[in-house]
């Protein structure tokens, strides 16, 4: 029970929660507490110690702020108004706070008002589907569209839909780099006749996909009414991010092991059996090592598209609390960035997991 | 006519100045049901000399017959059992071998296949690691995968390229009574390369030498009339035995110093290694 829980938390990629585990069970203590010191004990060190520089950072700049405020009051209005506004500051009032880099317990406060915010717009939309109910359930026997929901979404609303547009962009990559990839890694004609356009297009910058995938869809979807901001940033993440499933597929492919490509002659394989039954399974390693690096660029780029590309997700909330400026919008900034990288981490930590669940490995084979 | 016949077979690897001759003016004639086994130095083109006969290259000069019949690529007929295992990683013992069956019979039925699977992998004791994957086998129980793959298939030449070079003295003498065991139940004719001359022994009816490369060709060949089953203790007091290994030592000593004697003249070996972790020639002028 014990060796199987272990097992299964290493393979998921918590293993420092192993000495944890052994030194419950009274196992091996000293070096177990060792470990533990190392594995969980530091880690949460170098937490405190980011917050600690943090806080001071954010106070050093915040009264950088403060001071060149008062400043201000003095040399425009006066002493009085200067005395107004360093009393202004320190009341807290959020009329006169100093915009600067938030401290850490300005961003925990607006990470709380963004859920608060979450649980008042859920409760809005399911008072909304109620009321509509009735009515909805007569458009539709008329043959009529429901009536949805068009309020602000909330932040977590804004999660799901960059959620939805990163697997839909990495869907697409995986449909048009593997295959292909795999045609290019079989034909060493087809690999050098089209490998200037992989060496130019791998380095573009996301904004260039974006603007270039725009100027095709708006074209395409001229005389159609619908909105096109979610295709164009999932088709412009997709194009960006397949560049690493492309290059590793077709290497995969192209460097399977000649003990294999003998057997498969050996055994009088056909072609769609030797590609099926031997490239392809002995290239899966490197195939999805490309797949998990096309899902964290997807990830990556991701924001800043659909912050050009006004779609809805985190990249246009960003954008949206940069631009307004009230007080806590630099604080739920910084939340966002959090979310994105935690997010980030776990869509890559699923990729190796299913990828040790699909691939084999060689030890000492 | 030979069952297989080599006639001035030659060939070489690289091109322009890195060109080498590793096989040159190789003739060998192996009869229905024979026991054949070659032994040479690592790196004196063993593998070469089996991978033309199997089909996997083709000879520059001369031509590899089978059967009367050139070869001209693969086929099921001649099961190869290749020096470093060759199994698919990703594929369980029963997958590996039973790709292999599925290839040569065709026409069997699924039912057929699996139990024909499951008979092979019994014959080499390995039924209780049917489903394990090659990385959780021993170096033995890997290799005798590999034999049960190669001999699934029924072919008419089983063409072994160091099947127990990598192993342990111990599996090494088991696997040799079982591979003695199979060949004998239906006298498949067979090739054994080894770079042990107490095996060739032990298990042909001929032992030819591959003199060292570059341009290695055979040497003389060595009949060996000890009557079968024989059994390796009782063979270490036989004096016919004693004798032959003797003279076959002492060929392979003088052919190894003259390469020695040749390096010193300067002459300039191919920088190539084998891809495989070099087996102990040591075996051989020590066993
Ligand atoms: N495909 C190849 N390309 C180039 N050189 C090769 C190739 N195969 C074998 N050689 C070279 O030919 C020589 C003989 O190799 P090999 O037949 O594997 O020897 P052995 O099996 O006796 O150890 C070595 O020097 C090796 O490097
Ligand atoms: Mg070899």
């Amino acid at each position: 029970m014990k060796d199987r829980s272990i097992h299964v938390l290493n393979f998921v990629g918590l293993g420092f929660f192993e000495p944890a585990i052994r030194l419950a069970t009274g196992e091996e203590v000293k070096k177990n507490l060792v470990v533990l010191f190392k594995k969980v004990f530091l880690p949460i060190l170098s937490v405190g110690l980011f917050l600690v520089v943090w806080h001071s950072g954010a106070r050093y700049l915040y009264n950088i702020e403060k001071d060149a405020r008062i400043e201000k009051a003095l040399t425009d209005r006066g002493e009085v108004a200067a005395n107004e506004m360093r009393v202004c500051i320190e009341s807290g009032d959020i009329g006169c706070q100093p915009n600067t880099l938030p401290s850490p317990a300005q961003v925990w406060t607006a990470y709380e008002s963004l859920l608060s915010d979450h649980r008042i717009i859920s409760e809005k939309k399911t008072a909304f589907a109620e009321k509509v109910a009735a009515t909805n359930a007569q458009r539709e026997e008329q043959g009529l569209v429901a009536i949805k929901y068009t309020g602000r979404p909330s932040f977590v609303d804004q999660i799901f839909t960059s959620l939805k547009t990163v697997f839909a962009g990495f869907l697409l990559a995986l449909f048009i780099a593997v295959p292909i990839g795999i045609m290019l890694g079989l034909s060493e004609t087809l690999r050098s006749s089209v490998n200037w356009l992989i060496q130019i297009f791998k380095p573009v910058s996301p904004v260039v996909w974006l603007l270039l995938v725009f100027m095709i869809v708006k074209t395409l979807t001229r005389n159609s009414d619908t909105d096109s901001s979610f295709i164009i940033s999932f088709i412009s993440v997709g194009l960006c991010s397949m560049w690493a499933t492309l290059v590793n597929t077709s290497m995969g492919v192209s460097s399977v092991d000649k003990d294999y490509i003998n057997v498969a002659k050996v055994l009088q394989l056909s072609v769609g059996q030797k590609v099926f039954k031997i490239i392809l399974p002995s290239s899966f390693p490197l195939i999805f090592t490309g797949l998990r690096i096309t899902l964290s660029v997807a990830w990556m780029v991701l924001i800043a598209i659909e912050l050009l590309a006004q779609s809805p997700g985190l990249g246009s909330f960003v954008w949206e609390e940069f631009q307004n400026g009230a007080n806590d919008s630099n604080s739920k900034i910084i939340v966002a960035m959090f979310v994105i990288g935690i997010i980030g981490f776990l869509l890559d930590r699923i990729m190796l997991t299913i990828q040790k669940f699909v691939t084999f490995t060689e030890e000492n084979a | 006519m030979a069952y297989i016949e080599l006639r001035n077979v030659s060939k070489s690897f690289g091109v322009g100045k890195y060109r080498t001759k590793v096989l040159s003016n190789i003739n060998l004639e192996i009869e229905e049901g024979e026991f054949v086994a070659i032994v040479g130095f690592t790196g004196s083109g063993k593998t070469t000399l089996i991978n033309l006969i199997s089909g996997l290259i083709m000879p520059d000069e001369g031509e590899v017959l089978f059967k009367g019949e050139p070869v001209t690529g693969p086929s099921h007929e001649r099961g190869v059992i290749f020096q470093n295992y060759s199994l698919l990683p990703w594929l369980n013992v029963k997958n590996n071998v039973g790709m292999a069956v599925k290839e040569a019979f065709k026409k069997m039925s699924r039912k057929e296949r699996v139990k024909r699977v499951e008979d092979y992998v019994e014959m080499v004791n390995l039924s209780p690691a049917i489903h394990k994957l090659p990385k959780e086998l021993s170096g033995g129980m890997r290799q005798r995968v590999s034999v049960t793959r190669a001999l699934s298939m029924s072919p008419d030449v089983i063409l072994m390229d160091e099947p127990l070079s990598a192993l342990d003295a111990l599996t090494r003498g088991n696997l040799q009574q079982e591979i003695l065991k199979i060949w004998n139940k239906d006298k498949k004719t067979a090739l054994l390369i080894t770079n042990d001359v107490d095996e060739g022994i032990l298990m042909a009816d001929r032992i030819i030498p591959l003199k060292p490369g570059p341009k290695a060709t055979l040497g003389p060949e060595y009949k060996i009339n000890l009557e079968r089953p024989r059994d390796k203790t009782a063979l270490n007091h036989n004096e016919e035995y004693k004798k032959l290994r003797n003279s076959i030592i002492e060929y392979l000593i003088q052919i190894g110093e003259q390469r020695a004697s040749k390096k010193e003249n300067n002459y300039i070996l191919p920088d190539i290694k084998p891809k495989m972790k070099p087996t102990s020639f040591r075996r051989l002028s020590f066993s």
